[in-house]
């Protein structure tokens, strides 16, 4: 059953998790062939026997929705509503799903292949497989997973075929139709495609629209989409976009289902596959086209070890308990239902913090890699750093995540020095241990121009980056609160407030901070901090202690990186030749980084767009 | 204490003296001069007027004689099961009176998880001496006795006007508690009675509450508890007499104390009807009606109240409001008609209404049809609204409704019928494929002359057909029908067995029906599952009156409440979980039951704070000092 409980902020370390199962154990001991071919009954909706994609598509084209647009596309553009029809039926053409049973089969087959070559294991938690089973039987669902990497929906459709669940329909972006038969053969496994801007296009939007929500309300299957909406380069969450929120939570608004469960799903990889191609494209090499043909070349990398993959299944999420008392849906009573009308404020209010939350728990999920720990602690010591002090650092890191609530899979009977050493093992291209010292491996190769050097040096740090950018979220809030400690250059309460409500401004494009919970935010910061007596919270004063000095620096300092590119802004190329081994800078290059300062110049209004 | 002259016999209904000739009598005055006419025990006697309003007035006008003081209806009419376990209607007033209903009881059982072996029986006796003592307003006694109008302050006369029929008052009763109740209850006799009585109410600072047929189901008639006036319930039931009937413009006058059942009956020995059958009419007065907006079964022919009055008389505070005329329809600004109807009230008594009537039908014919689910049902009835075509009555029940409808066949008495039932039965689920789970069925009722309704139902079966719908008879229809009649008593049935339940209902736009009903039991069920009710609650709803621009929707809503130690707060919990769903839904208020207090929480936002300023400036000029204070609506 769906609960209304999205997160406490109190005490995140007390958060209960489930158990993971690897479900390639059974692959690699049973014939994939029999597997793939096995029978398929999943669970559906309220009975509903799920229709064939003719009839959802005719029922699209006729729905008054489209039909209202239609006609008032006609009305203003003089063109006829034959012409205008036809064009709404080619768009459907080019968007559907075409969703059969063999290509699924197909995908099976040879997805239990490559898994098996590519990871150790994929582990998936049972217990949030069976609240989604029991979910999909009750309400419409809305599945939503995190996204890091092209794989996320071939996992996601491959473990519920695994667990004889219901095969959701996948919003993808228009580029994979770009890949000959892949493309169709992903429409076919379940994928629908849509096109990355539209903006003006209002027809377009009432098919789109209108086809996500007949699915929706007749229960077709489990929708899926990225609320990311692209994969993340850097490995840590993107801020949410709204779009696709707001179309499926619009049939409860105006009545048409009794509720919708929004499942977020939590997608972690040791390593992800496009780890390399990340780190370039963040430093300006445009992204390969999506081919066919460059699917076929990276076979290669199926010759690599990608580790282990965990699939968190969150506690789905009611709508309907989300919505009460923010959205007072008498409001769509006095205009018909297929009338589009833009949403009111508070509504859009809503849909934006949902999906903030959402996010969160996204993140909370997270499994996480002693690796992770390692990763950031080797970027805070650019020249190198001990084995033994190594060891030990991560140690007292691991405690430090734990108590802040981080989904640590590092089991206790596995010691700190196993774990750092098999961690450094995985990674060998990103670091390089001699002398009893481990690096992070910066050095090229074979030397070559400055320019060339400095781009090797810059995608190996950027790519330790996305290794440790996945535990920022576990430290963002309380090491936002020792930055303000640090900048306010006093203890007072309320500047220290101050300036922690402006570097959560700052940083609201780079990391997932709700608009309007600075207040929730703040008193969850000091509660983490006062928690590992890292700080004395008064009535008036918040104050560093002794023992804290430790844990500030280190948060501090783990967030140097961005602070430091916020501040460069557009110059970290100079710098960079002045003081090549100011590591933090490298990470300004990234243009990940750029584009968040920039467009939080914009939001803050410090610059001003001029069209040239 | 007072010794009486022994009353007059004048003879008895059943000796054959007609109403008519009692009208007569009274016309001409008995009644004012030495004597008063009126019924003791079902007979008619006449007794000295200076007696009327002192202990006799008790016997003289309580209808807790025939009526159940804490449960529906007649006390000799209840459900109850016998040794055998078999469910049995007792006494001779319905179709059903008498019969044995076989699979009532795996039907209660299986529906609420209900036992036969689990009872919670209700008070047997009204405990007079835990009734609050009146509290009475000394002068104004004093001059109500100089008018002669009959009054009393007896505890039982009290308690019985001091509820209508929400579940929550009618469970206090069953456990023999009592809130506030009023302090006082009068007779008036005619207009100039209540205008003399009101009068005295604003002189002496009293609270008025009308009362007509007590079926409120809206809190309409419960005592503001911090009332601290004298309160007064005004009992119309001696203003039951037709005044005039006008073939040439087919009008009746009335006054408004009259029960539904009488009205008909009176009218149909002259030939005529009204044809105004709210569900509740063998109980409900004219004066309700008008005050609640109350729609009648039969509207599609007839109308509803508000197409039916043609003049209104109302006694206010501020004094007599009516038209002058009996136009038809006039342009001469806002009608103050709509001030009156649905007042509840708050703003005087209605005391004589002009109602239009027609000739009795000619022929009436029932019918059902059978569709293969609820969707396919509502499409049929929205396309007979839109050809504008609908039978006297049509409603369409969901499949649970149909499965309790069901559960009230009477025992078969022959081999045959039930063969039949069974052919029937599978020919519908086996040759025509339809679910049992999901067929829900049509009742209709036709009236007219024998050929018109003949065609007429031709057309409607035809229209139906096109929606999946099979004719199912008329034995069916006829059944849904009576289900109307007898679900109140169910209901007293289902308290004898830890099962508490209630009917609300909502009026929604054609688009959003679908919406609405699926939306609403969900939710029921959800409420019930959240607050701890221990078995799956019944929630079933049935499309009641098309028109136009949508429909009125009916829900019944029931479970068994063992376990669960504040009972009647769930429900109401339940049910104010569902009414908001109904408003999220695009669902009204209410079709026809009306505001009363159980509703008025949610009046700002369904007709805005300028619609209740308008409103309450009404109230104020009409009763400033608030003497109708029921305080029901606003």
């Amino acid at each position: 059953m769906a609960s209304n409980t999205l997160y406490s902020p109190r005490d995140p370390a007390l958060k209960k998790r489930d158990d993971f199962e690897d479900i390639l154990e059974e692959r690699r001991s049973s014939s994939d062939l029999r597997y793939a071919l096995r029978c398929y009954v999943p669970v559906v909706y309220k009975g509903i026997a799920p229709c064939k994609p003719g009839v959802l598509k005719t029922a699209v084209l006729q729905s008054d929705r489209l039909r209202h647009v239609v006609a008032e596309m006609s009305k203003e553009t003089g063109e006829s509503a034959d012409v205008i029809r036809e064009e709404a039926s080619g768009i459907l053409e080019e968007m559907a799903h075409r969703l059969r049973l063999g290509t699924v089969r197909f995908f099976a087959y040879s997805l239990s292949k490559a898994f098996k070559a590519l990871f150790q294991r994929v582990r998936v938690n049972e217990d949030g497989i069976q609240r989604l089973q029991q979910s999909i039987q009750e309400h419409p669902v809305v599945l939503l997973p995190s996204h890091r990497s092209y794989m996320d929906f071939l996992i996601m459709s491959y473990i519920l075929y695994t667990y004889d669940l219901s095969l959701p329909v996948i919003a993808a972006g228009m580029d994979f139709l770009g890949m000959k038969i892949v493309g169709e053969m992903l429409r076919m496994s379940g994928a629908f495609f849509i096109r990355r801007s539209f903006g003006g296009d209002k027809l377009y939007w009432a098919v789109f629209s209108e086809y996500v929500k007949t699915m929706l309300r007749n229960g077709y299957a489990p929708i899926e989409f990225f609320l990311e909406g692209t994969r993340s380069r850097t490995c840590k969450s993107l801020t949410p976009k709204l779009g696709l929120l707001n179309i499926v939570m619009e049939p409860f608004f105006k009545g048409e289902v009794f509720d919708v469960s929004l499942v977020p799903i939590s997608i972690s990889y040791e390593r992800v596959l496009e780890e390399a191609l990340y780190a370039r494209e963040l430093l300006g090499v445009p992204k390969p086209k999506e081919s066919t043909s460059g699917l076929l070349k990276a076979r290669k990398i199926l010759s690599e070890d990608y580790g282990s993959i965990h699939v968190y299944f969150g506690h789905p999420v009611s709508l309907r308990s989300l919505a009460q008392g923010r959205i007072n849906r008498s409001q769509y009573n006095l205009l018909p239902r297929h009338i589009p009308r833009r949403p009111s404020q508070e509504t859009q209010a809503f849909v934006n913090e949902t999906a903030y939350r959402l996010v969160r728990l996204q993140e909370e999920n997270m499994v996480l890699r002693p690796w992770v720990l390692v990763a950031a602690l080797l970027l805070q010591n650019p020249d190198g750093v001990d084995m033994e002090r190594l060891v030990e650092q991560t140690s007292w890191l691991r405690g430090l995540a734990v108590s802040f609530g981080a989904f640590l899979d590092w089991p206790d009977y596995v010691s700190a020095s196993k774990a750092v050493a098999s961690s450094l093992a995985l990674h060998t291209g990103l670091v390089r241990t001699e002398g009893g010292r481990a690096q992070l491996a910066m050095e090229p190769k074979e030397p070559g121009s400055p320019e060339e050097d400095l781009f090797d040096r810059a995608a190996s740090v950027l790519s330790c980056a996305s290794y440790r950018n996945q535990i920022l979220h576990v430290f963002l809030r309380p090491a936002l609160l020792g930055m303000a400690m640090q900048m306010a250059e006093a203890s007072r309460k309320d500047d220290i407030y101050s300036c922690f409500s402006f570097l959560r401004d700052v940083f609201s494009n780079e990391f997932i901070l709700c608009p309007g919970g600075t207040v929730q935010d703040f008193d969850e910061a000091c509660y983490m901090l006062t928690k590992c007596a890292a700080v004395h919270v008064q009535k008036q004063e918040v104050v560093a202690t002794e023992k804290g000095q430790r844990i500030l620096s280190f948060l501090t300092s783990l967030f140097q990186p961005f602070l430091k590119g916020y501040q460069v802004g557009p110059a970290p190329f100079l710098e960079l030749v002045d003081y090549p081994r100011e590591l933090t800078c490298y990470e300004a290059l990234s243009s990940d980084v750029q584009k968040n300062a920039l467009a939080a110049l914009l939001r803050m209004k410090v610059v001003r767009k001029l069209k040239v | 204490m007072f010794s009486l002259t022994p009353p007059q016999l004048f003879g008895s209904k059943k000796d054959g003296v007609k109403q008519a000739e009692i009208q007569g009598l009274l016309k001409y005055g008995w009644h004012t001069e030495a004597m008063v006419l009126t019924a003791i025990r079902g007979e008619l006697v006449v007794i000295p007027v200076e007696w009327s309003w002192l202990t006799l007035s008790r016997v003289l006008f309580s209808r807790q004689e025939v009526m159940k003081w804490n449960g529906w209806g007649y006390s000799d009419s209840r459900f109850l099961f016998n040794k055998k376990g078999q469910a049995e209607f007792t006494g001779r007033r319905y179709r059903l009176s008498g019969m044995v209903l076989p699979s009532l009881k795996d039907w209660f059982e299986s529906t609420f998880g209900a036992s036969l072996q689990h009872k919670s029986p209700a008070t047997a006796t009204l405990n007079a001496s835990a009734v609050p003592f009146p509290s009475l307003n000394e002068a104004f006694l004093q001059d109500l006795k100089s008018t002669g109008i009959p009054f009393s302050h007896e505890a039982e006369d009290r308690v019985f006007r001091a509820h209508g029929h929400c579940l929550h008052e009618i469970f206090a009763l069953r456990e023999g508690k009592f809130g506030r109740v009023p302090d006082l209850v009068v007779w008036p006799n005619c207009h100039e009675d209540v205008v003399k009585t009101v009068d005295l109410a604003c002189r002496h600072n009293v609270c008025l509450i009308p009362y007509g047929g007590g079926t409120s189901v809206s809190s309409a008639l419960e005592c503001p508890p911090d009332e601290t006036r004298c309160i007064v319930s005004l009992d119309t039931s001696q203003m039951s007499r037709i005044l005039w009937i006008d073939e040439k413009n087919l009008t009746a006058h009335v006054e408004a104390g009259i029960v539904g059942q009488d009205l008909e009956r009176l009218l149909n020995e002259s030939g005529y009807c009204t044809g105004h059958e709210p569900d509740s009419m063998e109980f409900s007065s004219l004066g309700g009606w008008v005050a609640t907006r109350a729609s009648g079964m039969k509207k599609n022919v007839y109308g509803n109240i508000e197409d039916l009055v043609v003049h209104i008389k109302m006694v206010c505070p501020r004094g007599v409001v009516e038209k002058s005329c009996q136009g038809p329809r006039v342009s001469i600004g806002p009608d103050i008609h709509h001030f009156i109807m649905g007042s509840e009230g708050t703003l005087g008594v209605v005391t004589e209404v002009t109602i239009k009537i027609r000739p009795m039908p000619e022929y009436q014919k029932y019918g059902s049809v059978v569709f293969p689910n609820f969707e396919q049902g509502v499409a049929c009835l929205r396309e007979v609204a839109k050809q504008r075509c609908a039978p006297a009555s049509i409603r369409l029940m969901d499949n649970a409704q149909f499965q309790f409808g069901h559960a009230l066949k009477p025992q078969v008495s022959s081999i045959f019928t039930s063969f039949l039932d069974g052919l029937k039965k599978f020919y519908i689920t086996k040759f025509k494929g339809f679910d049992p789970h999901h067929l829900c069925v049509a009742t209709l009722l036709f009236e007219g002359d024998r050929e018109r309704v003949l065609q007429h139902e031709k057309q409607v079966y035809d229209i139906a057909a096109k929606f999946g719908g099979l004719a199912a008879g008329e034995d069916n229809g006829q059944r849904g029908y009576m289900l109307t009649f007898v679900i109140a008593y169910l209901r007293d049935l289902g308290m004898d067995y830890y099962v508490i339940g209630e009917s609300f209902e909502t009026s929604v736009p054609w688009d959003r029906v679908l919406d609405l009903c699926r939306n609403v039991k969900e939710r029921i069920v959800r409420e019930c599952r959240e607050r701890g009710v221990q078995f799956p609650p019944l929630a079933t709803c049935r499309v009641t009156q098309t028109y136009d621009a949508g429909a009125c929707v009916y829900f019944y809503f029931a479970f068994n409440y063992r376990g669960l130690a504040d009972p009647v707060n769930i429900y109401g919990r339940v049910e104010h979980a569902a009414r908001e769903e109904i408003l999220a839904n695009g669902g009204s208020l209410s079709h026809h039951h009306g505001v009363g207090k159980l509703r008025k929480h949610w009046m700002p936002e369904s007709i805005s704070d300028v619609g209740i300023g308008m409103l309450k400036s009404v109230k104020e000029y009409v009763d400033p000092d608030n003497i109708f204070g029921s305080r029901n609506l606003l």
